[in-house]
């Protein structure tokens, strides 16, 4: 084949995977639309996307929220303005660290699991054993991943925030002397509702990426990454670089419509 | 001991996440759930000096209030200020701009006055003072005017 039809060809084909990926993700939302809802899907979903990342959210939660209160400290007391550490934790963390790093942590905790977990159910037919039964895989496999990330993600944010405002406040406030009322009170002066909210609609919609791209990767596992093992741990893996990566390029789009 | 049900460890996440959430909306954000207990007072300033939507309200230093909207009306700045009900500001009450520190942010700051008359819902705040620009005091201390 010369080169012109290997571009043409590789452009086709990439074209192609971003249309499936698409209409993947418009099904799931039509699906997720018209009831019935697998309610008990949906709630043992929450329970694996969201409470068991709990733990993980609150230790890195509270570590960069304590980093943020030594650095912040740092640059701070340079121009003398430490009263401001406060502003400073509580903007970044709620505008931008807690949104990201969040959905980054349930990516590699939550999302990885769900990509291989219908990887392995694909490459064993168990998804074909559910369309023979009569059961739409869509609503059985990925629309109760897609409304658990959605309902979980601002909460795991917010939880996120609380304890990085608290991190920041044990070594900003209490270890290099900036005080309770300084820290709270500046930052609840300089803290708007609407930062909060730019932080509800990134963890929204970055809780709706992390199920689309671990559904689309573990679904297509034989079709688009090849057959058994290797297709699933491929499947894996390009899952978790693609939803890390679109994360934070959607970041940045969203803080700069946003901002 | 039955071990805890997923139903009961989901809504305790559940609850735990929302609390987290109203933390940082009502406590931070200034979300207001309880509308109804403020009433609205307009102001016009001849400049306002940058002030923005959200901005403190303050009498005698305490914060009592917030500044609620900003609009431009006959080439005047004209506020519209948010108060809690059991707070009274007299008819000749003085509504000022002023700035927190030498570049800190904007306020409006009400000094009370002696009239027996309070203003009513939805009444309008007659004297009022704009927004000192520093600059031009500067500008007016170096060429010599004051």
């Amino acid at each position: 084949m010369d080169p012109i039809s290997q571009i043409g060809a590789f452009t086709l084909s990439r074209l192609y995977r971003m249309g499936v990926m698409g209409l993947f993700l418009f099904k799931s939302f039509l699906y997720g639309f018209i009831p019935p809802v697998k309610v008990g899907r949906v709630i043992k979903q929450i329970h694996f996307i969201g409470l068991q990342s709990t733990l993980v959210i609150f230790l890195t939660g509270s570590f960069s929220g304590m980093v943020l209160g030594f650095q912040g400290y740092y640059s701070l007391s340079r121009f003398g303005s430490e009263a401001f550490l406060g502003p400073m934790v509580g903007l970044s963390l709620i505008k931008e660290l807690g949104p990201v790093i969040s959905a980054l942590m349930v990516t590699g905790r939550a999302g990885s699991a769900i990509a291989a977990e219908i990887g392995i159910m694909r490459i064993t037919e168990q998804i074909d054993a559910l369309e023979l039964m009569g059961l739409n895989s869509f609503r059985y496999l990925v629309v109760p991943n897609l409304i658990a990330a959605i309902i979980s993600m601002p909460l795991l944010t917010a939880i996120f925030d609380v304890c990085g405002i608290a991190g920041g406040y044990l070594i900003g406030g209490k270890l290099l002397g900036v005080g309770a009322g300084t820290y709270f009170g500046e930052m609840a002066s300089y803290v708007e509702m609407s930062d909060v909210m730019e932080g509800i609609y990134k963890s929204l919609s970055f809780g709706i990426i992390i199920a689309w791209v671990c559904c689309y990767k573990g679904y297509y596992t034989t079709i688009f990454t090849g057959f058994g093992a290797e297709g699933v741990s491929k499947a894996t893996t390009q899952a978790v670089v693609l939803s890390s990566v679109l994360i934070l390029v959607w970041d940045y789009f969203m803080t700069s419509a946003l901002f | 001991m039955k071990k805890f049900s997923i139903e009961m460890t989901v809504g305790l996440f559940m609850v735990a996440g929302i609390i987290c959430l109203g933390y940082l909306s009502i406590r931070l954000g200034k979300l207001e759930v309880m509308g109804g207990n403020s009433y609205e007072i307009t102001a016009v300033f001849s400049n306002s000096g940058g002030i923005k939507t959200g901005s403190s309200v303050v009498i005698a230093g305490v914060d009592v209030g917030t500044v609620k909207e900003v609009t431009l009306s006959d080439y005047q700045a004209r506020l519209v200020l948010s108060l809690p009900m059991d707070l009274k500001v007299q008819e000749d009450a003085i509504a000022s701009v002023k700035t927190k520190g030498l570049i800190g942010e904007k306020y409006v700051e009400i000094t009370p006055g002696g009239s027996e008359d309070i203003i009513k819902p939805g009444g309008r705040l007659r004297e009022t003072q704009p927004a000192i620009d520093l600059e031009q005091l500067i500008s007016g201390f170096v060429f010599g005017k004051i």
